[in-house]
């Protein structure tokens, strides 16, 4: 799972205000190349909630990403590079999601989290 | 049909490592796969600006729909709720991501931030309660309402989807508006059993021009698609109306078979040499009420 991915991810659990964004838990972290893509990385940036963004990426143990960011730093090469490698290249292969209200986790096995619910949680 | 898949077990059931392997090994499935994706993705008519969008791709199983994206350059995310199908996606190294999850508990996303959905012949399946504790139509609203909300204003969701009869059609078109969904559903090839396919499309928010506005009575699923017609002549599209005819009466004011019939129908058993109980004064007699 990327941290786009991630990034959209909220708890969906009945009773759950806010269930965003999800703590991981790490186990593995592997990195696949892709491809950088100057303007899907524009279109998407203001959709990302860069702060859980930048936190998790820190969990998953890359810290080069600053701390805010605003739409003014997409000129910057060196700052795509950086956001691109965070957002599409970094895969939490196995570990757990946890919801930041219930505590729940979710597991994560081979890179799918699974986020079926129990009966009593839907 | 009995040979409708959700007919025969729940989709985490159904669709084992079996059934999940038929979509890496029959070309005929992965065409037609193929083809439903790339005329879903035509439907989303996402703005013709070549940007990559973030697109859902509900029910993806082994990501055969998801490829298409892939291929005109979109990023999405997938969901299904058969592990084996998502193995088969993780073996087949689709690009995008996959979540384990069912629809019918809602998705867990952040408001306003997918561009697009589609799903290929998976929706019907909201339609089945495989276990005691579930509600079709329970399932249905958390469903489309969890869809409007992580969907951007304006953007679509294509669903194509083989309904079993026109109650379902309707079930699932009407939870659709009542989400707040604008749209309808298209059907190309009306007139064909075998190529026929129908495709729900739905656009978020506020009607405009842009969206196509149901004509008719509202929530009850009449509706018009205008602007999805396309212009390809092969492409038909038609409306679908309410096409319920009344039940029939007859059974409803019947009262009863009489004595006559009876022993017309004993008669006629005798003739043939079946074994028919005498003709007596309790023959067709009427029972007390209180039985």
């Amino acid at each position: 799972m990327r941290l786009l991915t991630h990034n959209m991810l909220s708890s969906n659990i009945k009773g759950v205000a806010n269930g965003f964004p999800l703590r991981i838990e790490v186990e593995k972290v592997v990195e696949k190349k892709v491809e950088l893509n100057a303007d899907f990385l524009r279109n998407i940036f203001p959709k990302i909630e860069w702060k859980a963004f930048a936190e998790a990426a820190r969990t998953l143990g890359y810290a080069e990403l600053p701390e805010d960011a605003d739409s003014s730093f997409l000129g910057s090469d060196d700052f795509l590079d950086k956001f691109h490698h965070a957002l599409l290249e970094l895969h939490l292969e196995e570990g757990a999601l946890i919801c930041p209200e219930t505590g729940r986790r979710f597991p994560v096995n081979k890179g799918i989290p699974n986020m079926l619910l129990h009966e009593d949680e839907g | 049909m009995s040979s409708r898949p959700e007919v025969q077990a729940p989709p985490e059931i159904f669709y084992d490592d079996v059934e999940a392997r038929k979509y890496t090994s029959s070309s005929r499935i992965m065409e037609i796969q193929a083809k439903l994706s790339e005329r879903a993705l035509e439907l989303l008519a996402l703005p013709d600006d070549g940007l990559p969008r973030l697109l859902l791709d509900i029910g993806c199983g082994s990501g055969l729909s998801g490829e298409t994206l892939s291929e005109n350059g979109h990023q999405w995310f997938g969901l299904d709720i058969s592990q084996s199908m998502l193995d088969v996606a993780l073996e087949r190294e689709v690009e995008g991501d996959l979540l384990l999850g069912d629809m019918g508990q809602g998705l867990g996303l952040r408001p306003g931030v997918i561009d697009g959905a589609i799903s290929i012949s998976a929706v019907q399946w909201l339609c089945n309660a495989d276990r005691t504790s579930h509600d079709p139509r329970l399932r249905l609203k958390a469903f489309f309402g969890s869809l409007y909300r992580c969907l951007a204003r304006g953007a679509r969701a294509v669903f194509q989807l083989y309904p079993e009869n026109l109650a379902q059609r309707e079930l699932i078109l009407s939870f659709a508006m009542r989400a707040g969904f604008a749209g309808g559903m298209v059907v190309d090839f009306p007139h064909s059993t075998k190529r026929r396919k129908e495709y729900l499309v739905l656009t978020c928010g506020p009607p405009s021009i842009s969206t196509s506005v149901p004509k008719g009575k509202g929530e009850d699923g009449e509706s018009c698609s205008e602007d999805e017609s396309s212009d390809d002549e092969a492409e038909q599209t038609v409306c679908i109306s309410d096409r319920h005819r009344p039940r029939k009466k007859q059974k409803l004011t019947r009262k009863g078979k009489g004595r006559e019939w009876i022993l017309r129908k004993k008669e006629q058993k005798r003739r043939r040499g079946d074994e028919v109980p005498l003709d007596t004064k309790y023959t067709a007699r009427k029972r007390k009420p209180r039985f």
